[in-house]
């Protein structure tokens, strides 16, 4: 190797290495605190139970959430099973770091990580892994198969495998959890004006809130205007609800409405991924530092 | 003698008092506006709620839920959130295990203060805080919500009992959150036991949905459990749920469940502190 083509090399540093590196450290950190590990394991899968059994009490009352919207028992649990997956991936990979990306602007540690060799979005995005909360990602799948169980051997209209939900699931999956982390990069990167927030992050808590019911739910009176702020503006809307809604409702016959919103749905990953690039950079270019 | 030290007495009180006041009030605020935030997720039960009853009476208006029409459903979340912001004690037992395990108890031993007694005017003292800020944001979600309260305001006796049931609930709520956090004089560690009693209670006291909801043999099991007073009681007292006939027979029992608690913590508190051996600085 020349020297040259070392120089080259080490400013394009390996993302992928430095990512498992990143995952493997935690890794070790939370195999340290094993109990610990399990507690945080086991606890979160108890709310996450919890929830469901809301639902379950509700759906022994209805047999589904609005007239003719096709969301009955079992494929509202694939909905949950969905939110379940796309909450915990959030989890896993974002939240600890958003977390800690405001105390590193209020405490100047932020220095630092701008003086490493690598894009600063990715090393305060990714630093930390929170490995106990994929236990929640096993509980949604094991939520999502058991339903679609249920939905393939009921006498009416059961559920049929279509080969292109394997490459269309994980896709849109990927869109919610980069739509979500957009928004939460563009929530983090405002403590840098305001110091601190607190609030922004029960905001956070209270906007995805809207994401975990179907959308057809607000599409009436004043919830038109919610609808379309959290679908056009916010995109939050169609995160859990488009591959929710691909997986668990037949293909055909679809509404006219669907195919327009899974397309728009990609522009919207797309623009929101931009979007909290453009916010980040402009958030690092205003960061003045903190103490010495 | 006795009435000098009496008035020292209330002379103290009123000072710990004061000064959980001033505490809670530094930062009112984020806090009026994280209030207000807290009421975002009724929205979205609403919209829930609006879809489940239209499925169940196919669009019509009198379609009933357990009893519940679909304003009643969304007047009994926005008074159980009432009730729960008299009755929830956040960080109360983990406060207490905190102070066991790093020797803090030790100031109430050598100080002639009561821990169970400044623990509990400490917490009024926030919640009276709390409610001069969140007055306000309540009055005005409650306002705009007033749409839901279909039948109007309830008869002066269900007025009482209401007002009665959240105060009570405020010393349930505190003197079981203390039972637990007690439990650390022999356990120290006290996280995992605070989540079952936390899971229980979030399920159980009816936060989450209204407790009529449940079948037999649940909703049986739940009405003999303390957790229902938290949240479910006062909101159906309010709602005309509890029958007339049993309506002071069930604040009794809430008052019973209230003395076996404060009894209980007598015993833990004394039984613990010979325990006691003050780990730490």
């Amino acid at each position: 190797m020349t020297p040259c083509e070392t120089k080259a090399k080490s400013k394009h540093p390996s993302y992928g290495k430095v990512f498992l590196m990143f995952a493997r450290n935690s890794l070790v950190r939370d195999m340290m605190f094993r109990a610990n590990f399990l507690i945080e394991s086991v606890s979160s899968v108890c709310w996450a139970i919890m929830n469901v059994g809301l639902y379950w009490i509700i759906f022994e009352h209805t047999t589904s959430i609005g007239r003719d919207t096709g969301w009955g028992k079992y494929e509202f649990f694939v909905f949950m099973g969905t939110t379940w997956i796309i909450n915990s991936l959030m989890q896993t990979f974002f939240m600890p770091n958003s977390e800690e990306f405001s105390e590193l602007i209020r405490t100047g540690g932020l220095d630092f990580a701008m003086l490493k060799p690598i894009d600063t979005q990715f090393l305060i995005s990714l630093r930390k892994v929170s490995w106990s909360s994929l236990s929640n990602l096993l509980f949604g799948i094991l939520l999502m198969v058991i339903s679609l169980a249920h939905l393939m051997t009921r006498a009416e209209n059961p559920w049929h495998f279509q080969p292109s939900i394997v490459v269309l699931y994980p896709l849109y999956i990927a869109c919610g959890v980069a739509i979500l982390y957009s928004l939460m990069i563009c929530l983090a990167a405002t403590s840098v004006w305001l110091g601190r927030n607190q609030t922004l992050y029960d905001f956070w808590f209270y906007i995805t809130n809207f994401s975990r019911y179907p959308m057809e739910i607000y599409a009436r009176g004043w919830g038109l205007p919610l609808l379309f702020v959290f679908t056009f503006v916010i995109p939050v809307l169609v995160v859990v609800n488009v591959p929710a809604r691909l997986l668990a409702q037949p293909l055909t016959p679809r509404a006219s409405w669907e195919w327009p919103l899974a397309g728009f749905t990609l522009l919207a990953t797309v623009s929101s991924l931009n979007v909290s690039r453009w916010v980040f950079q402009k958030a690092l270019r205003s960061y003045r530092s903190a103490s010495s | 003698m006795f009435a000098l030290s009496l008035t020292n007495r209330v002379a103290c009180w009123w000072m710990i008092f004061r000064i959980a006041l001033e505490e809670r009030l530094a930062y009112r605020g984020d806090f009026a506006l994280g209030t207000l935030m807290r009421f975002l997720p009724i929205i979205t039960q609403v919209f829930l709620w609006t879809a489940v009853f239209e499925a169940v009476g196919s669009g019509s208006s009198t379609a009933r839920l357990a009893g519940y029409s679909l304003d009643d459903m969304i007047a009994y979340y926005l008074l159980s959130m009432l009730a729960r912001a008299f009755s929830s004690m956040p960080g109360l037992a983990s406060t207490i295990a905190k102070q066991i395990r790093e020797g803090e108890v030790k100031k109430y031993i050598v100080q002639p203060i009561d821990l169970i007694g400044f623990m509990l005017l400490g917490r009024a003292a926030h919640k009276i805080a709390y409610y001069t800020v969140a007055t306000l944001p309540f009055a005005l979600v409650f306002y705009l919500c007033r749409g839901y309260f279909a039948s109007g305001w309830p008869s002066s006796e269900i007025l009482i009992a209401f007002v009665l049931s959240c105060v009570l609930g405020f010393l349930l709520g505190f003197f079981m959150d203390l039972c637990i956090g007690l439990v650390g004089f022999w356990f120290l560690e006290v996280s995992s036991l605070l989540f079952i009693y936390m899971l229980l209670n979030f399920f159980l006291s009816g936060h989450m949905f209204p407790l009529d909801l449940l079948s037999e043999p649940w909703k049986t099991i739940v009405d003999w459990l303390p957790f229902k007073y938290m949240a479910y009681f006062p909101a159906a007292i309010f709602l005309g749920k509890i029958p007339a006939e049993q309506l002071w027979w069930q604040v009794g029992t809430e008052a019973l469940w209230l003395l076996g608690l404060i009894g209980l913590s007598r015993v833990l508190y004394s039984r613990g502190l010979k325990r006691y051996s003050g780990y730490g600085g």
